[in-house]
């Protein structure tokens, strides 16, 4: 994966004296009445449009942008993308001065409006966002790159908006990495996959010789933790995803599993199984210095760091059941935090710092909820036959888990796909994927 | 008319008393195959030699030896005593309804306390090694509990 720069030049950034008159989006609460919103084709003329058509065989350069922003916004829920059959304006007349009356005749609240063109083998695409009731433009951005990168253009352009209509950050330029699954449960071949978050750039990272299992980003989204069974021995492994080269992580007589980074970077955290006790370690990737982190004869597993790393969350049965802890990066004072009824696990530390995302199962069921980290205010999202392993988008706002459906018993009905949620509990929906999937890992942000 | 009426209820009630008794006898299959939650069967099963089966299973969540297990477990150590040439591996599994990477805790939990019985009857450390694969391979495909049942269980392979 080649690192990609881009170049940013902001032409004009018109900031209002008064942000309350313009348009702000609530994302805090569920929202039944998404902001209707128009996003124009970007303008690109004949010549760009063949050039490009020529170069990476994308017709109509501008309107493939402004889709790949559409259906962004539309994902989150908190967006309507109004039909651009209706629309009254020219992209390229509306991308110099929208008639502001044309927009809100057909409803449109804010509206997007662009440019591309192709040059010297870069592309250069600028795009302005309106309000249309106070007729103004609230951010206008543009970008040179090479062409190849024109839907990261869209998700960048798509971070831009929600962060301006929303006040936090976006979560479009960012990738998700999860297994692959294929073939009948009970061989089933699993390989490493990455993609982009709306589903699309698919790379398959292992071919399926061996089972592979619970991939993660580090911070800066070049290195994969995860655990592999090559060799049939079952070890946790680092991945450089732009070499390609793989290494066992530290050198244990067992078992190690459940990898995470620390959010440093500079450190693994994961489980090793010993004698049939598995307890929390970690091992700093510079010195390789391994240090034991619980010491408990239960199954001490799942741990995440807190955002600020003075912090881990796990899952242990030391009471005798499946429950979550947190306790401090060296291990000391160990505290359980879920009381309620039912098994916890996979703890997962939300990036903002505030919460922790966990898998309940009571009665049957299976639950992806969160709490905060004292263990107070817990709260279920969403309920199932089969899910488990949430994993926070970058700015903490959405959850991406797996979710398994039931099989009879000659294994038929078996399915295993992605899907995510809002914190709300709303905008539930399931991310396309080439293949069934399952441990999705979110990114961060891959620009900025 | 009315003949024809109770002729056609009568059907009707055999029908119904048939099915009853294919039900019946489906869930007595399935009593015979658990008890208190642990597979009793045979479906799976494979032998090591005549008389020495390859697996023994375990109750949701627990890696605790059943007496069934215990048994079985002394025949492998009995087999392996005589046949001091060949080392195993214990491979632990979990069924499907638990998270990943506690299962993967829980089989190779379960896996050890195979290995363990096996020490106590004499079987040196260096000839068992132990895998887990946690709910990755199941061995048999289907979402009830005698399915779950089968899966969770440590299966006792050659190693050589």
């Amino acid at each position: 994966m080649k690192k990609i720069r881009l170049l940013i030049i902001l032409i004009s950034i018109c900031l209002p004296l008064n942000v309350n008159a313009l348009i702000e989006v609530d994302i805090t609460r569920g929202n039944l009445n998404p902001l209707p919103i128009a996003v124009s084709a970007l303008y690109s003329d004949q010549d760009t449009n063949e050039a490009l058509k020529k170069e990476i065989k994308i017709d109509q350069i501008g309107n493939a942008i402004s889709i790949v922003i559409e259906n962004n916004l539309k994902a989150t829920g908190l967006f309507n993308p109004l039909e651009k059959k209706a629309f009254l304006q020219k992209p390229d007349v509306a991308h110099l001065k929208p008639r502001f009356e044309d927009w809100s005749l057909i409803k449109a609240q804010a509206l997007i409006t662009g440019k591309v063109e192709y040059k010297d083998d870069k592309v250069r695409v600028e795009f302005r966002l309106w309000d249309v009731l106070a007729a103004r433009e609230m951010l206008a951005i543009a970008f040179t790159t090479v062409p190849n990168n024109w839907r990261r253009i869209g998700h960048i352009i798509s971070d831009k908006i929600y962060e301006r209509l929303t006040g936090e950050k976006g979560y479009f330029d960012t990738r998700i990495i999860y297994v692959s699954e294929k073939g009948p449960k009970t061989k089933r071949v699993k390989k490493l996959a990455i993609m982009d978050q709306d589903g699309f750039n698919t790379k398959y990272l292992t071919l399926g010789n061996e089972l592979v299992l619970t991939p993660r980003f580090n911070p800066t989204n070049q290195m994969v933790t995860y655990l592999s069974y090559f060799k049939n021995l079952p070890r946790v492994y680092l991945l450089d995803i732009e070499t390609g080269i793989q290494e066992v992580v530290g050198d244990f007589p067992g078992m190690t599993f459940a990898p995470r980074f620390s959010p440093d970077g500079k450190k693994i955290i994961m489980s090793f199984a010993k004698d049939g006790n598995s307890d929390i370690y970690t091992m700093n990737l510079e010195n390789r210095i391994v240090e034991r982190i619980t010491n408990h004869p239960s199954i001490d597993t799942s741990p995440s760091y807190s955002p600020d790393g003075k912090f881990i969350t796990f899952n242990s049965d030391r009471s005798g059941y499946q429950q979550i802890y947190v306790m401090r990066s060296d291990g000391s004072r160990v505290k359980r935090i879920s009381f309620g009824n039912g098994l916890y696990g996979t703890p997962v530390w939300s990036p903002r710092g505030d919460l922790i995302a966990f898998t309940k199962l009571h009665k049957g069921k299976f639950y992806i909820g969160v709490m905060r980290t004292d263990g107070t205010g817990e709260r279920l999202l969403t309920e199932n036959y089969y899910q488990e392993a949430p994993s926070w988008s970058p700015n903490g706002r959405v959850l991406i888990f797996y979710r398994e459906t039931k099989s009879n018993s000659e294994g038929e009905g078996f399915s295993a796909k992605l899907w995510s949620i809002d914190l709300t509990g709303y905008n539930e929906r399931k991310v396309t994927t080439e293949t069934d999937a399952s441990d999705p890992s979110w990114s961060s942000l891959l620009s900025n | 008319m009315i003949f024809k009426k109770s002729t056609y209820n009568l059907i009707l009630a055999s029908i119904f008393a048939l099915l009853l008794s294919a039900c019946a006898q489906q869930a007595a299959k399935l009593d015979s195959q658990i008890q208190g939650d642990v597979y009793t069967g045979t479906d799976t099963v494979e032998y090591l030699a005549d008389g020495v089966p390859d697996r023994v299973f375990f109750a949701t969540n627990e890696s605790v030896l059943t007496t069934a297990s215990r048994d079985t477990l002394r025949k492998q150590a009995a087999w392996l005593r005589k046949n001091s040439s060949i080392n195993v591996v214990l491979e632990g599994h979990a069924d499907e309804r638990g998270t990943r990477e506690y299962n993967l805790a829980l089989g190779e939990r379960r896996a050890n306390a195979a290995k363990d019985y096996l020490m106590t009857y004499g079987i040196s450390e260096n000839r068992i090694s132990v895998i887990s694969y946690g709910k990755e391979r199941p061995v048999d495909s289907g979402s009830n509990p005698l399915s779950w049942s089968k899966n969770r269980r440590s299966v006792t392979v050659k190693a050589n």
